[in-house]
C-alpha cells in the first residue's frame, strides 16, 4: 500500500499548565513589576514583601506582607532570619498560594533579608505542593560589602537546597555588560530585565506551542530535584547570518563567562524564538554551535514561532552544572562560604539600598542559622526508567566494544514535536525524545 | 480418487495484524502434515492507528472490517476468528527464574512439580495496571543440568526453570481487542507482533544458531533475539517508517508529510554513496517545477535516524550479552525491509551478517510469503497453527497459554 493519508494536524494544543511567578522582597517585586510589563498571558504574579510601604508602591494587583505580626510592615532589616521568620509564621498562606501549581518561579534579590530569609522557605512550600521550583536570584554587587555577599552566599546554598533549580545572576557581572558609568540604578533596571527574560525564556519553553515544542515533563525530567545553580544568558540577531551572529553574542556574554559556562553546564536549556521567516536549517545552526561548546551536556531545546518578533531571532539559553556535591540538606554556615573573590571599591557595608533601609529601624543582623528543616521537603523521586530496567549480566567484551564504537553523542534535544505523533505518547529512551529528528538532535545541518 | 467422505481435514487460522500503515489479514491453513499455507490475504490503509496503537477505534474497526472482508473473499472462508498481533511503547519484557526444590535428591520430577517451578517463574514484579501477554518457556535446569526441555520422570532434588516473559499495560493491550469484538470476530489470542514475525521468518536452524529479527514497520520497530532455540530476548521501539518520514518533512524544509513519503520510498536509501552533489526536482500539484531537493541531505537524514534505531537495538542487545550469540546474524522484516542499503547498513552497525527476511516457514501464496510487511500477520498463522497442535495434548503449553490471563479467550 502506498497512500500515506495524513489526517489534518490539529493545531498544538498543550495541557492548560498553572504557572505562578513571584518576587519575593525588594529587587523580587521590581523584577515581577519588570516581567508584568513585558506582557505575560496567564501567569499570576504575585509580590511577597515584609514590607508594606515597599509593596504598596508596586503596581500589581496580588500582593501580600509576610510576617505582619512579627515584623510590623517594617521589612527584614537587611536580617534574613528575619525573613525566614516572616515567611514561616505565613506558611499556611504560602501553601494555599501554591496549591495546584505546577509550575513555580520565584524571584529575589539575595543578601538583604526578605528574599534571602524568605524565598527558600517559598520554594520549600511549592516544592512540598508538587510543583516545580525554580527560582531567578542576583548576587549583590562587590561594592554592596562583603558581610551582603556572605549573607547571599548563603541564601544561594539555602535556595539550592529547597528548590529544584536555581538560576542566579551576579549583579556584578551585570555591571560589566554595560558602561562603567550607567547609575545603580539603570544597572538594577539590566538586571531584571535580563531576570524577567529568563523567566519568559522558560515560560515560553513550556508553554508556547513551538514547531519544536517543550513540554513541562521535559523540563522537569532535567530540572526536578537537582538543586542545581544555573546561569543564564539571552541573545537576539537580524539579517541574513541572524543564526550565525546570535551565537557568537551568546557567548560573547559575560553571564556564561565567555562560553565557559556551557563547557561545565551538563544541562543546558535552549529557547529559540524568531518571526515567520525562522527555518529549521537555522534552528540546526543555532544548535550545531552550541553543541559544539557544550559537549557535555543533556540538551532541551525549543523552538518557536513568534509573529511579532519579524526579522528578529532570539535564543534564551539556560545553562546547570549538577553540584559536586548535591546539597540534600544545607551545609554548616560557617564552613564554606566563599569570600567574595575581589576587595569591595567603595567603603565596606556600604548599603546600595541604604536610603531604603536607613528610614527604618535596622537592628543588625544576629548570627545566621540554618537549620535542617530547611531541606527539601519531598522525597527524591526514582526516575521511571531505572524501576523498569531489570538487571542483567553484562558481557564485558561488548563494554569495550560499545566504548570503541562511540554511538550517538549522548546529548539530546528534548523536545515533543508537532505532526504525526501528537496524537500519541512521546517516544522516551533514556531521557531522549525519539521523536525529535536525528539529525536535529545530532546538530547536522541541513539547508 | 477423491475422498469425499474423509476430506483431508484442515483448520482454517486467520492472522490480523492492525498496523499503523496497513491493516493486514491473512488466512492460513494447516494441512495434516502440520505445514502451514497461506490461502488468501486482506489489506487496508489504516488511519486509526499511531506508533502501532490504535487511538481511532472507529476509523480502524472501519479498517479492520475492510480487511477482514478481503481476506474472506480472497480465501473464499468466513472468518469468525483471529489471532492478534499487538506492539506498542508500553510492553515490558524481562526473563524470570523459577525453583523448585525436592525434599530428596533422587525425588522423581512429576507434573505437579513442574506446575509448581512454572508458578514460582511467574513470580516477578510488575506494575499493577499490566497483565502478562506472554510467558515463554525457556529450558529447565536440574540440579545444575541446564538445557533440559522436558524434566518429567527424571531424577533431581532442585529443578529451575528460565521463561522470558512479556507483560504491558492491560487497558492499551485491550484497545485492539475492543475493536475486533465491536465487529463479532473473536480473537483467540493475543500475540507481541515482533514473536509473530519471526516465526514468520526463522527455521530451527537459525533459531538454534542464534539471530536477531528486527520488524521495522511505521511506527514501531520490534525486535527478538534467539539462542539455543529459544527466544532470548524481545524488544519494542517506538521508532519506524512515520519517523523517518517525519525527519524528512522537517529537513528538507517544508516538504509535506506526503511528499516526504514519496521521497522517502522513490530516492531513500540507507547509504549516501552516490548521492552527493545530486539534487531532484520536484513538481508541484499543476505540473510546474517547485524545487530543488538536495539528495545528499535527504540520505543523510534518512541514514541519521536508520543507523541511531539500529544502535539503540544493538547497544540493548549487548546490555544483554547477546552479542556473540547471534551465529546466525540478523533477519530484517517490515516495510522498513525495503529500504535500499538497509541490509548494509544493519551489517555495520550490528557487526553481523543480515538477510532480508522471506517467510520461509510457511508456504502457498507467493505474494503474503515474499511480503516483508506481511511477517507479522503470515507469522501470526503459524503461531495459531503450533498452538492448535499443542492444545488437544493439554500438559504444559497448554497450561502456559492460561498464563496469557484474561486476554486469552480459553
Ligand atoms: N537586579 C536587581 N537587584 C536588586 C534590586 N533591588 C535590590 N537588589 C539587590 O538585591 C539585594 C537585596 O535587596 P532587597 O531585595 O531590597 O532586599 P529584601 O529581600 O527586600 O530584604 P529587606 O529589605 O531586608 O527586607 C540587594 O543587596 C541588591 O544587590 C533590583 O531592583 N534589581
Ligand atoms: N520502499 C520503501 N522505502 C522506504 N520505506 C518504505 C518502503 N516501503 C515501505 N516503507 C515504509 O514501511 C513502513 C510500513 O511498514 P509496515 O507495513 O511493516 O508497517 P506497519 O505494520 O503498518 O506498522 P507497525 O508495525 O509499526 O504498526 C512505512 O513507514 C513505509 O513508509
Ligand atoms: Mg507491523
Ligand atoms: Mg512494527
Amino acid at each position: 500500500m502506498t497512500s500515506t493519508e495524513n489526517t489534518p494536524a490539529a493545531t498544538p494544543v498543550k495541557k492548560q499548565l498553572t504557572i505562578k511567578v513571584f518576587g519575593v522582597g525588594g529587587c523580587g517585586g521590581n523584577v515581577v513589576s519588570h516581567i508584568s510589563r513585558a506582557g505575560f498571558a496567564d501567569v499570576q504574579l504575585i509580590v511577597l514583601n515584609t514590607d508594606s510601604q515597599a509593596l504598596a508602591q508596586c503596581p500589581l494587583p496580588y500582593k501580600f506582607n509576610l510576617g505582619l505580626g512579627l515584623n510590623g510592615g517594617l521589612g527584614a532589616g537587611g536580617d534574613p532570619e528575619r525573613g525566614r521568620a516572616a515567611a514561616e509564621e505565613d506558611e499556611a498562606r504560602l501553601r494555599e498560594l501554591c496549591t495546584g501549581v505546577d509550575l513555580v518561579f520565584i524571584c529575589a534579590g539575595l543578601g538583604g533579608g526578605t528574599g534571602t530569609g524568605a524565598g527558600p522557605v517559598l520554594a520549600r512550600v511549592a516544592k512540598a505542593c508538587g510543583a516545580l521550583s525554580l527560582a531567578f536570584v542576583t548576587l549583590p554587587f562587590e561594592c554592596e560589602g562583603p558581610k551582603r555577599m556572605k549573607q547571599a552566599r548563603l541564601g544561594l546554598e539555602e535556595f539550592k537546597a529547597a528548590a529544584d533549580g536555581v538560576i542566579c545572576l551576579p549583579n556584578q557581572k551585570v555591571f560589566k555588560l554595560i558602561d562603567e558609568n550607567t547609575s545603580v540604578i539603570e544597572t538594577f533596571a539590566t538586571t531584571n530585565d535580563l531576570l524577567a527574560q529568563g523567566v519568559r525564556g522558560l515560560w515560553q519553553l513550556v508553554t508556547r506551542p513551538g514547531f519544536i515544542n517543550l513540554d513541562f515533563a521535559d523540563l522537569c525530567a532535567v530540572v526536578r530535584n537537582r538543586h542545581s545553580e544555573s546561569s543564564f544568558a539571552s541573545a537576539e540577531a537580524t539579517g541574513p547570518h541572524r543564526a550565525k551572529e546570535v551565537v557568537e553574542k551568546l557567548l560573547a556574554n559575560p553571564l556564561l563567562d565567555g562560553g565557559a559556562a556551557l563547557g561545565e553546564a551538563d544541562a543546558l536549556l535552549v529557547s529559540l524564538m524568531g518571526g515567520s521567516g525562522l527555518t529549521m536549517a537555522e534552528v540546526s545552526r543555532v544548535m550545531e554551535q552550541i553543541n559544539r561548546h557544550a559537549e557535555n551536556a543533556h540538551l532541551i531545546m525549543g523552538a518557536a514561532i513568534e509573529e511579532s518578533l519579524g526579522d528578529r531571532l532570539t535564543v534564551t539559553l539556560v545553562a546547570s552544572r549538577q553540584p559536586v556535591n548535591p546539597p540534600a540538606a544545607p551545609k554548616a554556615p560557617e564552613a564554606e562560604v566563599p569570600e567574595p573573590e575581589s576587595t569591595p571599591r567603595a567603603g565596606t557595608g556600604f548599603d546600595l539600598l541604604g536610603a531604603a533601609i536607613a528610614s527604618k529601624p535596622v537592628p543588625r543582623a544576629s548570627a545566621l542559622k540554618s537549620e535542617a528543616s530547611q531541606a527539601p521537603a519531598v522525597l527524591t523521586e526514582v526516575a521511571p526508567d531505572a524501576a523498569l530496567s531489570a538487571p542483567m549480566a553484562v558481557s564485558r567484551s561488548w563494554r569495550s566494544r560499545k566504548k570503541a564504537k562511540v554511538a550517538h553523542p549522548e546529548l539530546g534535544l528534548e523536545t515533543v514535536t508537532t505532526g504525526p505523533f501528537q496524537q500519541s505518547e512521546p517516544t522516551r529512551h533514556n531521557g531522549v525524545n525519539l521523536d525529535v529528528p536525528t539529525f536535529v538532535r545530532r546538530g547536522l545541518v541541513m539547508n | 480418487m477423491l475422498n469425499l467422505f474423509f476430506p483431508e481435514k484442515t483448520t482454517v487460522i486467520v492472522g490480523l495484524e492492525i498496523g499503523t500503515t496497513k491493516v493486514a489479514a491473512v488466512v492460513g491453513e494447516v494441512t495434516e502434515a502440520g505445514g502451514v499455507n497461506v490461502t488468501g490475504i486482506g489489506q487496508c490503509p489504516s488511519r486509526g492507528v499511531r506508533k502501532g496503537e490504535v487511538v481511532n477505534a472507529d476509523l480502524a474497526a472501519e479498517d479492520v472490517r475492510n480487511a477482514i472482508v478481503e481476506a474472506e473473499k480472497s480465501a473464499n472462508v468466513e472468518i469468525a476468528s483471529v489471532y492478534l498481533s499487538v506492539t506498542g511503547g508500553h510492553l515490558t519484557s524481562l526473563n524470570t527464574h523459577g525453583v523448585f526444590t525436592a525434599t530428596s535428591d533422587d525425588h522423581e520430577i512429576s507434573p505437579p512439580d513442574v506446575t509448581e517451578v512454572l508458578a514460582n517463574a511467574k513470580v516477578f514484579s510488575r506494575p499493577s495496571e499490566n497483565t502478562v501477554l506472554h510467558a515463554i518457556r525457556q529450558h529447565f535446569t536440574l540440579n545444575g543440568q541446564a538445557g533440559i526441555t522436558d524434566p518429567v520422570g527424571m531424577l533431581g532434588g532442585k529443578l529451575e526453570l528460565d521463561m522470558h516473559v512479556v507483560h504491558g499495560v492491560t487497558t492499551r493491550l485491550q484497545n485492539p481487542v475492543r475493536v475486533v469484538k465491536g465487529l463479532n470476530l473473536e480473537v483467540e489470542e493475543l500475540v507481541f507482533s515482533g514473536l509473530a514475525s519471526s516465526l514468520a521468518l526463522l527455521d530451527n536452524e537459525q533459531k538454534q544458531m542464534g539471530v536477531l529479527v528486527v520488524d521495522f514497520g511505521a511506527g514501531t520497530t520490534e525486535y527478538v533475539v534467539y539462542a539455543d532455540g529459544v527466544i532470548k530476548h524481545t524488544g519494542i521501539l517506538a521508532v519506524g517508517g512515520d519517523h523517518v518520514t517525519n525527519d524528512l518533512s522537517y529537513g528538507l524544509r517544508k516538504v509535506s508529510p506526503a511528499r516526504a513519503e514519496q521521497l522517502k520510498r522513490e530516492h531513500g536509501a540507507a547509504t549516501i554513496e552516490g548521492a552527493a552533489g545530486q539534487t531532484l526536482t520536484l513538481t508541484s500539484e499543476n505540473g510546474f517545477d517547485d524545487r530543488r531537493v538536495n539528495l545528499e541531505h535527504l540520505r543523510r537524514i534518512m541514514v541519521a535516524r536508520l543507523e541511531e534505531t539500529f544502535q539503540l537495538i544493538d547497544d540493548d542487545i549487548g546490555e544483554q550479552g547477546f552479542h556473540e550469540q547471534l551465529r546466525a546474524g540478523v533477519c530484517l522484516c517490515g516495510g522498513g525491509a525495503r529500504i535500499r542499503g538497509i541490509d548494509q547498513l544493519a551489517e555495520s552497525v550490528f557487526g553481523l551478517p543480515t538477510t532480508l527476511g522471506r517467510a520461509n516457514a510457511v508456504g502457498g501464496l507467493r505474494s503474503a510469503t515474499d511480503d516483508p510487511e506481511l511477517a507479522t500477520a503470515v507469522g501470526l498463522v503459524k503461531y495459531g497453527a503450533i498452538r492448535q497442535k499443542a492444545q488437544p495434548q493439554g500438559g504444559l503449553v497448554g497450561k502456559l497459554r492460561n498464563l496469557a490471563g484474561s486476554l486469552g479467550i480459553f
